[in-house]
């Protein structure tokens, strides 16, 4: 009967053991970590994979899918793996080495470490729907709480963008908005409620968004954007603008904004029973100008408070630009740049035109003639 | 025939249609025809023998001022679509 010191002792005889000056010699050597998920979280050395002891003979080839790869395998203090080193032989690895020492002697020689960031156990149950989905997992989750995301306007589009935003996990929400939740809204912009009546637009929503995720910081704007706070806001810094305005004017400024911080806008519209989507990403696509040069005249450009849309419209279309917001947080898929959606809920139908960036265009051409704001209230009266 | 798409902002020159038929081999012959079958509308869009700069005109898809603007072909079984700018968001 053999014991589990004396097999330890025939197995590292067996294989190779190399010393941290050694393991490093080792060109273009794969570094594993085969302690358990709790051990790496306390830290691991730079550059290294975790595959668990448990997981190692199921998940090598992929890691490591050419056998004769170096391959430095280390645990806590050389023991398992030693045993790791032996399993690799037998599939076929010719040159894995066990880390003398291991993790201990490593970091107790002063060798450099890094802590890796995962998520609490808390968020991994909140967020277990996305960690299962191999394009977010657990590294595209961390994404989404890193992104800063500003909503202009919480009303038909910023509703259920705020809550699909928040449930999420955008780390950063902030939304501009200066009107009062009053009973006209409530057929569609379903971030309000009775409870909200009379309040800000802005706490309305954060109130919605805080109840959903803890986990978002809101911040609130209760202002229209103008070109005398733009700069201010857009200081604060985000990653991406989900445009649910309602006029030409404060379109026309998020677009010139958004080229000049060099941010992308996920831009939607409804009418009636009519929605469009897009993605403006500066200087990689088309602009807002360059989709729109100038806005209709005055007569041809009711607002929904004139001509009406339908409640679900805006939700239909304020979720898929919060899934162009929430694939362009995590460096996803395929974004709508350059192409435009269009929706058409009485016939159910979408259908998509392309769209192509102008090399004349005022703000994001190739010889810009529109270099700072301008009166944009002006601009769409014309 | 060539169907054109009508933009919801401008149903109410077309007599309330989604969808009208209009003739023409390229684009200027189809607003043309449109302008004499449906005069609100035609005239809203073209006039003077051009489009109106607030007025995209797409043919299967592609914007006419990326290709030979008003010199565009159109086809027979080709989709036009009128598509001004909407604003709303509320």
């Amino acid at each position: 009967m053999t014991t589990y010191r004396e097999l330890l002792q025939r197995t590292k005889s067996e294989i190779s053991e190399v010393d941290a000056r050694g393991a490093e010699a080792l060109d273009g050597a794969i570094w594993i970590d085969i302690r358990e998920a709790d051990e790496w979280q306390e830290g691991h050395l730079p550059g290294a994979i975790h595959v668990p002891r448990g997981f190692l003979e199921s998940r090598i080839e992929g890691v490591v899918p050419d056998k004769a790869t170096p391959i430095v395998l280390y645990c806590a203090a050389a023991n398992r793996s030693a045993f790791a080193a032996k399993t690799l032989e037998e599939l076929g690895y010719t040159n894995a080495h066990s880390l003398a020492g291991g993790f201990t002697d490593w970091k107790r020689n002063g060798g450099e470490i890094v802590m890796p960031r995962t998520l609490s156990p808390e968020r991994r149950t909140r967020y277990s729907r996305h960690i299962l989905i191999p394009e977010i997992g657990e590294e595209g989750q961390l994404k989404l709480l890193d992104s800063r995301v500003l909503l202009i306007g919480a009303g038909g589009l910023g509703s259920p963008a705020s809550l699909y935003l928040a449930a999420a996990g955008i780390g950063r929400i902030g939304i501009v908005d200066a009107d009062i939740v009053d009973e006209t809204n409530l057929q569609r912009q379903v971030a309000h409620s009775l409870e909200t009546l009379g309040t800000p637009k802005v706490d309305s929503a954060k109130r919605a968004i805080e109840a959903l995720n803890p986990d978002v910081d809101v911040v609130t704007y209760r202002e229209r954007l103008t070109s005398e706070n733009v700069e201010r806001i857009l200081g604060d810094g985000w990653d991406l603008i989900v445009d649910g305005a309602d006029n030409f004017p404060t379109r026309y400024l998020v677009n010139d904004a958004s080229i000049w911080h060099d941010i992308p806008v996920v831009h939607g519209s409804i009418y009636r029973f009519e929605g469009q989507v897009t993605v403006f990403s500066p200087h990689n696509g088309p602009c807002y100008r360059c989709l729109f040069p100038e806005p209709p005249p005055a007569e041809l450009a009711p607002s929904c408070a004139e001509g009406g849309v339908l409640g679900v419209l805006p939700g239909i279309v304020g979720s898929l630009q919060t899934n162009e917001a929430i694939k362009l947080a995590a460096g996803i898929g395929e974004p709508l740049v350059g192409r435009l959606l269009l929706f058409d809920a009485l016939a159910t139908e979408f259908s998509e035109v392309r769209i192509e960036r102008n090399p004349d265009c005022p703000v994001c051409g190739d010889h810009p003639t529109i270099t700072e704001y301008i009166d944009y209230v002006e601009f769409c009266a014309r | 025939m060539t169907t054109v798409r009508v933009p919801p902002v401008l149903r109410g020159e077309a007599g309330g249609v989604r969808e009208l038929n209009a003739d023409g081999a390229t684009v200027r012959e189809v607003m043309e025809d449109l302008t004499r079958r449906v005069p609100a509308l035609g005239t809203r869009v073209y006039s003077d023998g051009e489009l109106q700069p607030f007025v995209n005109v797409y043919v299967d898809g592609e914007d006419v001022r990326t290709r030979d603007g008003l010199d565009t072909p159109v086809g027979d079984t080709s989709t036009v679509i009128l598509l001004p700018a909407m604003a709303g968001g509320r």
